[in-house]
């Protein structure tokens, strides 16, 4: 073995380890694009210093603790608020009014990681006077992401960069208005949250749930391979009501998909689509 | 576990940052019209709308240059430029996954990463080059690229606008060639085998 190959796991390996996360706790990581779930274990082998795949393998198998950890590492959870706030000044302008006539408009954030989107779009709902006929689903995979959604806190370091954005989503308050600082998190209003059901789901393997008027899916269909982000566009378009509207990354694509004829684009740029049958 | 099923004689991955634009264009122009390699351009930069700089290299070649979107197939003779803000990875099954996972060496896109993603779906028949930064990025994947087997180029420090990221690479690894303003197109053309 060369000494490079001693930090990074082979194909084989890869294989071993997605198919023990499946047996052991029912996480189904294998239709993940490989080039990147393999580049997650690899960094895990880093950060947690493993000298080889064999010590991962064993620790994993032996420690539940280190089990639910990995699982927690393979799951990319880097999300902002109002990240490429194009998108959400679009909704805002664009899409929020039309959304005004329904008795209760009911919005799925899938995998929001730790869900600065859903308090992006809690925010936008409350300035359009809207908030409180809304239901405002967040999910993820992944159980520990869930609890930071329930509690609103998030880094302090980061609210200058989101304060930018929220102006230029065409935002008129002062941002700082939204969150209480203390030490170096910023925690949100509970106004914000009262609408908000935060639960996991796994895409991979749940059904839809209900039926709404937006779901949002940004960068999360980029770690699945082809195969499986047709799948959850179909679980997608199974929850999505007529005249809907589907929010994807801003490099993301449904052209390809096996849903594309029932969808026309609002936005090509932001990645807005509406069902129309 | 899937198998390579790229179709492509090879694929030659540029990182750059500081100061590599102007290198970067005299390899555009350098690449000949009818090559069958896939370029691969990763460089540390601003979201742009428009993106600027797909179209500054697009004006300079016929091959079609394409900023990469998620799922988008590897196809020969096209140059891809990495999209801002995300990792850009190669997949065996001969597409292109796009990752918003941490930054590295506060880069995304990252060097390294993508480097690191050719070194090990494309082995032997990767070309690596790294050009002008004042970054440390770029330098272990280039490392990669050779212990895998495959060839790799670094701009001289002593003619880069940014000597930091090529002297990284060059305390760590000797690599098959070096590059200088000038010098690009007979350095190059004998790695794309033609």
């Amino acid at each position: 073995m060369k000494s490079w190959e001693r930090n990074m796991v082979n194909d084989e390996e890869l294989e071993m380890l997605l198919e023990e996360l499946f047996r052991a706790c029912g996480y189904d990581f294998t239709s993940y694009a490989k080039a990147s779930i393999k580049r997650r274990v690899n960094r895990l082998m880093v950060i947690d210093r493993h000298p080889s795949f064999a010590e991962l393998f064993y620790r994993l198998k032996h420690s539940p603790e280190y089990l639910k950890h990995v699982v927690e590492q393979l799951t990319v959870n880097v999300t902002d608020m109002f990240r490429d706030p194009a998108v959400f000044k679009m909704m805002r302008e664009d899409i929020i009014p039309q959304l005004a006539s329904y008795p209760v408009i009911r919005i799925w954030h899938a995998g929001c990681a730790t869900g600065e989107e859903v308090y992006s779009m809690a925010i936008l709902l409350a300035e359009a006077n809207l908030l409180h006929k809304c239901l405002i689903y967040a999910t993820d995979i992944n159980p520990s992401v869930i609890i930071n959604i329930q509690k609103g806190i998030f880094p302090l370091s980061a609210m200058k960069q989101y304060s930018e954005n929220y102006i230029q989503t065409g935002g008129k308050k002062d941002f700082s208005e939204y969150y209480t600082a203390k030490y170096n998190w910023a925690k949100f209003d509970d106004s914000l949250r009262i609408k908000m059901i935060a639960a996991t789901h796994n895409l991979v393997s749940d059904r839809s749930f209900n039926e709404f008027q937006v779901i949002f899916c940004r960068n999360v269909l980029i770690y699945f391979d082809k195969e499986l982000q047709d799948k959850v566009l179909t679980l997608f378009d199974e929850s999505l009501e007529n005249r809907g509207f589907l929010i994807l990354g801003s490099k993301e694509n449904l052209i390809f998909s096996p849903i594309a004829k029932k969808y026309k684009a609002v936005a090509n740029k932001e990645k807005i689509w509406r069902k129309i049958s | 576990m899937a198998q390579n099923k790229l179709t492509i004689p090879g694929a030659c991955i540029i990182g750059g940052s500081a100061g590599s634009l102007d290198i970067l264009l005299e390899i555009i122009d350098a690449i000949p019209p009818d090559c069958k390699y896939i370029f691969i351009i990763i460089i540390h930069r601003k979201k742009d709308g428009e993106s600027v700089l797909r179209s500054l290299l697009q004006a300079r070649t016929k091959l079609p240059v394409i900023e990469v979107e998620d799922k988008d197939p590897i196809l020969p003779g096209r140059i891809y430029l990495a999209t801002p803000d995300y990792h850009l990875l190669l997949e065996k099954e001969s597409y292109f996954s796009l990752d918003y996972s941490e930054k590295v060496h506060f880069s995304r896109p990252s060097i390294d990463v993508s480097f690191e993603s050719a070194a090990l779906c494309c082995g032997e028949a990767t070309v690596g080059i790294l050009l002008s930064g004042a970054n440390e990025d770029g330098a272990s994947g280039l490392k990669l690229i050779q212990q895998c087997g495959g060839k790799t180029i670094v701009q001289d420090p002593d003619f880069s606008d940014a000597s930091y990221m090529p002297q990284k690479a060059l305390d760590i690894i000797k690599p098959d060639a070096i590059l200088r303003p000038g010098n690009v197109k007979e350095v190059l053309l004998p790695f794309l085998q033609y």
